[in-house]
């Protein structure tokens, strides 16, 4: 059952989703972002529709557990491709945009495949263990595309702020939850205290790209030296 | 066949500890550059001298002005943009806190790394006050001319 702790972050994720796509709207960044943006619509349909779902069924029901991690595994694939809008977007000048799409793909479906192989392997709870196995493993790949791109933000000496700010949340987002997977995947017993940690994490990219849009410009730019952890 | 079976549970086993340290790795990383590029907003905005003033920063902020600042920071009506980054710099002054103090003895260039981005935050948080005064300066304005 969920407390009115829980129901106030679910309430405030959705609310901030939300505010992201207001914030491209009003900023003029819906097109030049539209994946980013795509994603956050995408997220607050989903949140619409689990709210359903929970009425309906209760929290403790199997049509809910199904529905929360399936949607969650929709969720990341849209991510995947928000992941590609920014690939775009830090490769458009160089005009590879097409080979790191098409990598991107195969890289997706490759996850979805090796996961299936690992927990074919099992056997037991199948299905259910297949869910949090695979987004583990879509978390982590997603972590991995993540940090390739922020690597070439570093190399192109990419200096949008706004850009910047995109792909830096969305690293965090990413290797957090990639933990915490990791982490229920590790220990079962902990799954119900993970779980509440979950919506927390989700509230972070929201908030963050929020701020992207809110506090800067499209033209605002960084200094790259200022970016790399280790000073050039 | 059964050898190929117990290396595949076994595999099973151990990616999730991999992809534990691997993210938790990342994630460091990540959020201090992220950290870092909120930081590089606020450099290059000159603080006034007032500001300077009330916060004690002579010449250059360094990570001992931090604790300051942020008293005075929650002095002033909170901004409502500004809250989020704050509370992320704070993290991120803790966590370079904690790195002096565990690894900085050892690893000298690490303890001077440290102190930079200490005085960094520090400038972060005095441009937040200037940002924070403006703000308020602002409101009383408004309420004047009601």
């Amino acid at each position: 059952m969920l407390g009115p702790a829980a129901y106030c972050i679910w309430i405030l994720c959705t609310l901030l989703e939300a505010g992201v796509v207001v914030c491209a709207l009003a900023r003029g960044s819906f097109r030049r972002y539209f994946t980013l943006n795509l994603y956050m619509a995408a997220s607050v349909a989903m949140s619409i529709a689990r709210y359903f779902v929970l009425s309906r069924y209760g929290f403790n029901s199997d049509q809910y557990y199904y529905f929360y991690y399936y949607s969650d595994a929709i969720l990341t694939i849209c991510l995947y491709f928000a992941l590609m809008g920014l690939y775009s977007i830090v490769f458009e000048e160089l005009g590879a945009t097409t080979q790191v799409r098409v990598f991107s793909m195969l890289l997706l479906g490759g996850t979805a495949l090796f996961s299936y192989g690992v927990v074919h392997q099992a056997e037991s709870r199948m299905v259910t263990r297949y869910v949090v196995e695979m987004s583990q493993n879509l978390y982590f790949v997603g972590l991995i595309l993540t940090y390739v791109l922020w690597g070439a933000v570093l190399k192109l000496r990419e200096t949008r702020a706004r850009v910047v700010q995109f792909v830096l949340s969305l690293g965090v987002y990413f290797s957090l939850y990639a933990a915490i997977y990791a982490l229920r995947n590790l220990y079962p017993n902990f799954a119900s205290v993970l779980a509440y940690v979950s919506p927390f994490t989700g509230t972070l990219l929201p908030l963050a790209w929020n701020y992207a849009y809110l506090r800067f410009d499209e033209d605002a730019r960084f200094a790259p030296a200022r970016l790399a952890v280790i000073p050039r | 066949m059964m050898l190929g079976h117990i290396s595949s549970l076994s595999l099973a086993a151990m990616m999730p500890g991999i992809i534990l340290v691997v993210s938790l790795a990342a994630l460091l990383q990540f959020f201090i550059s992220y950290c870092r590029s909120l930081i590089a907003a606020s450099v290059k905005q000159a603080l006034s001298a007032d500001v300077r003033d009330v916060a004690g920063i002579a010449r250059t902020a360094s990570g001992e002005d931090f604790g300051r600042i942020l008293q005075l920071l929650r002095l002033c009506p909170a901004h409502p943009h500004d809250r989020s980054e704050i509370r992320a710099i704070g993290t991120y002054f803790r966590l370079l806190g904690f790195l002096r103090v565990s690894a900085g003895k050892l690893m000298p260039s690490l303890m001077s790394w440290t102190e930079t981005e200490r005085g960094q935050c520090a400038y972060f948080a005095a441009v937040a006050l200037e940002r924070r005064i403006a703000f308020s300066r602002d409101m009383l304005a408004e309420q004047m001319h009601v």
